[in-house]
């Protein structure tokens, strides 16, 4: 029993490092891309079409992980495609933080109509099918960067409203705060004053959760081709045309679904063990 | 009495809901740029040909008037007609969602018992190393989506050990016997063994794919209140009886552990059935979501607005079930 929480304790250390650690070399990866890359991430050569990775029979060197059907280099691809990842991540990921946790506040706090118009909207969002509507709105908006950002962000707001709200609803039911606006704060200041320090670590834990899903969405909608150009290098773009060529090349397909596979468990391993360390009966 | 007035408060938020949705959908698609019409017509046709067709679809009305129109129709039971196909969009939606549907419930059914196999097994050995492997296979699984693991499940067992197919929902060539799009119940009333293989052999990556997220969150969940169960005296004292570890997981702590259970796996189904846009367009399942994407990408706003219809009266509806399920089985809400 003694024992317990230092188990714990180890094991969510190690879960921090290695996640971190994949997040610094993406990052890293995303800054370096141009400096970095065997090859031009666009130049085609369609007499280097589908080499296979280094090891396999018929590698060709400057091709450390193959070509693409077009002869496009895929690690070089890979690399720019972090860049992408990164900026989607931490752009989407925070909007969506600020905005969502701006409400879940406000309605978790001030209750009465403002938590019945957003806990409404909230519902209304739920019955929409995620996936659908992000396709719907890039459609709408057009192809590219922004309209990703933007559709993570209209789509996602209510991840953090719902549990920032239950949370701002707790924290005002208790005495500090009570005794913060008996003391004459008024009520905008309790709740930026007492409330949201309070409920901060929460809000960092859904940040970290939301800038893996924010990814997978850009990945998605890269891989029903609403994305960027298709000839800037995506990871999602990149698994559509592996996807379609997986019996042809399969490397096209594997490299960045491992990319993509590792930043998603990072991201959330990261969010897991933030909330653990976060947690009082824990630490 | 209050259970009525718990079930009348949940129909009425549920009609706001979808009138919302209808309202958000109707205004969204209307600002799609790309105009539909010009892309029915051949090239060369005249603005007054164009105009005609605006009218036909009644897209030279304000959208206000376009919605009150649109709401009478459905009504009457009419959702307007597809632009790219030109059918009713209510066949055609109809049509596709036998085969959404046997998607969902058969990657229900496989997160449910692979969820709750994992539960018991982990409850039963727990403290062990078999709870510790499970606890890790859980984090993975849940913290990875299902678009990723139908990715995964496509490298493993389409390419490197292609035991299953993952593309299609039935192999083309054969012939089929089916008088409704429920091929899978079909063909196991028809005694149709051969196709019910087919049909497996194509639905059970995808299905999976869905599965395992959902597998990961029944499990973790039931595994917390089996825990918190097997603490209780009634437990202990069937323990004291001489019951089998087993028979007391089984008999005692899993039908007091199932209700917190049963009102999230409601919720989670719903993300899960969101979830089956992207996998049948990732597999080439001929269902709603790989129709809504293609309705998208052809803008055929009657479609688009049909299917986001559908799929919200599908939320709101499981969503509306679980509670009044909920509601019903706790006793505590029952008696107000």
């Amino acid at each position: 029993m003694v024992d317990g929480r230092s188990m714990v304790k180890r094991r969510t250390g190690l879960r921090l490092w290695l996640s971190g650690g994949w997040i610094m070399l993406l990052v890293l990866a995303a800054l370096l891309a141009p400096w970095i890359s065997p090859q031009d991430p666009l130049a085609q050569d369609l007499f280097m079409g589908r080499l296979p990775p280094f090891w396999a029979a018929g590698a060709e060197p400057g091709y450390p992980l193959g070509t693409d059907s077009l002869g496009r280099d895929v690690l070089s691809r890979m690399l720019h495609g972090a860049r992408i990842a990164v900026l989607v991540a931490l752009i989407a990921g925070i909007c969506t933080g600020i905005i969502g946790a701006t409400l879940g506040l406000i309605a978790g706090y001030f209750r009465g109509w403002p938590d019945l118009v957003i806990s409404r909207l909230i519902d209304i969002w739920m019955a929409f099918p995620p996936v659908l509507f992000a396709i719907l709105l890039v459609a709408v908006v057009g192809p590219g960067l922004t309209s990703i950002i933007l559709a993570i962000v209209i789509i996602d707001w209510t991840r953090f409203a719902r549990v920032i709200r239950a949370e701002a609803m707790a924290q005002g039911a208790m005495d500090y705060t009570a005794s913060a606006r008996v003391a004459g704060q008024s009520r905008i200041g309790t709740m930026l004053t007492e409330i949201l320090p309070n409920v901060l670590p929460t809000i960092v834990v859904l940040l970290t959760l939301e800038m893996g899903i924010a990814v997978i969405v850009e990945a998605i909608l890269s891989f029903v081709n609403l994305s960027i150009s298709t000839d800037d290098p995506t990871w999602g773009g990149m698994i559509a045309e592996g996807r379609a060529s997986v019996h042809q090349a399969w490397w096209v397909l594997v490299f960045p679904l491992v990319a993509l596979f590792l930043t998603v468990l990072s991201f959330s391993q990261l969010g897991e063990g933030l909330k653990d360390r976060f947690d009082p009966v824990l630490r | 009495m209050a259970l009525l007035r718990t079930i009348l408060l949940r129909l009425l938020t549920t009609a706001i809901t979808l009138i919302g949705v209808a309202v958000i959908v109707f205004v969204v698609i209307r600002v799609v740029p790309g105009n539909p019409i010009a892309m029915m017509l051949p090239p060369g046709a005249t603005e007054a040909d164009i105009d005609r067709l605006k009218a036909l679809y009644g897209f030279d009305k304000s959208i206000p008037a376009q919605f009150v129109i649109w709401v009478q129709g459905v009504m009457q039971g009419n959702f307007g007609t597809s632009i790219s196909s030109r059918q009713p969009v209510l066949g055609l939606v109809l049509g596709r969602l036998p085969a959404t549907l046997e998607l969902s419930l058969m990657a229900l059914v496989m997160a449910v018992i692979g969820g709750g196999l994992a539960a018991l097994t982990g409850t039963r050995l727990r403290g062990g190393r078999v709870e510790g492997a499970i606890d890790v296979a859980n984090g993975m699984a849940l913290s990875v989506p299902d678009f990723l693991w139908g990715l995964v499940l496509i490298l493993l067992f389409g390419v490197l050990w292609p035991v299953f197919h993952i593309s299609g929902r039935i192999s083309p060539a054969l012939d089929l016997p089916f008088a409704t799009n429920f091929y899978l119940i079909e063909s196991i009333l028809r005694l149709r063994f051969d196709l019910l293989a087919d049909l497996l052999a194509h639905m059970l990556l995808p299905a999976l794919a869905l599965a395992i997220p959902l597998a990961a969150i029944i499990a973790q969940l039931l595994k917390q209140s089996l825990k918190e169960t097997m603490h209780l005296d009634y437990v202990t004292l069937a323990r004291t009886r001489g019951y089998s570890e087993s028979a007391v997981i089984w008999r005692e702590a899993l039908p007091n552990a199932l209700l917190p259970t049963l009102t999230l796996v409601g919720v989670q189904f719903t993300f899960l059935i969101g979830g089956t846009v992207i996998i049948e367009r990732l597999f080439s399942y001929e269902g709603l979501g790989n129709m809504a994407i293609d309705a998208v990408i052809n803008r055929d706003l009657p479609l688009i607005q049909g299917i986001v219809i559908l799929f919200a009266v599908i939320f709101t509806g499981v969503n509306l079930v679980v509670d009044l399920a909920y509601a019903a089985l706790n006793p505590r809400l029952r008696h107000g």
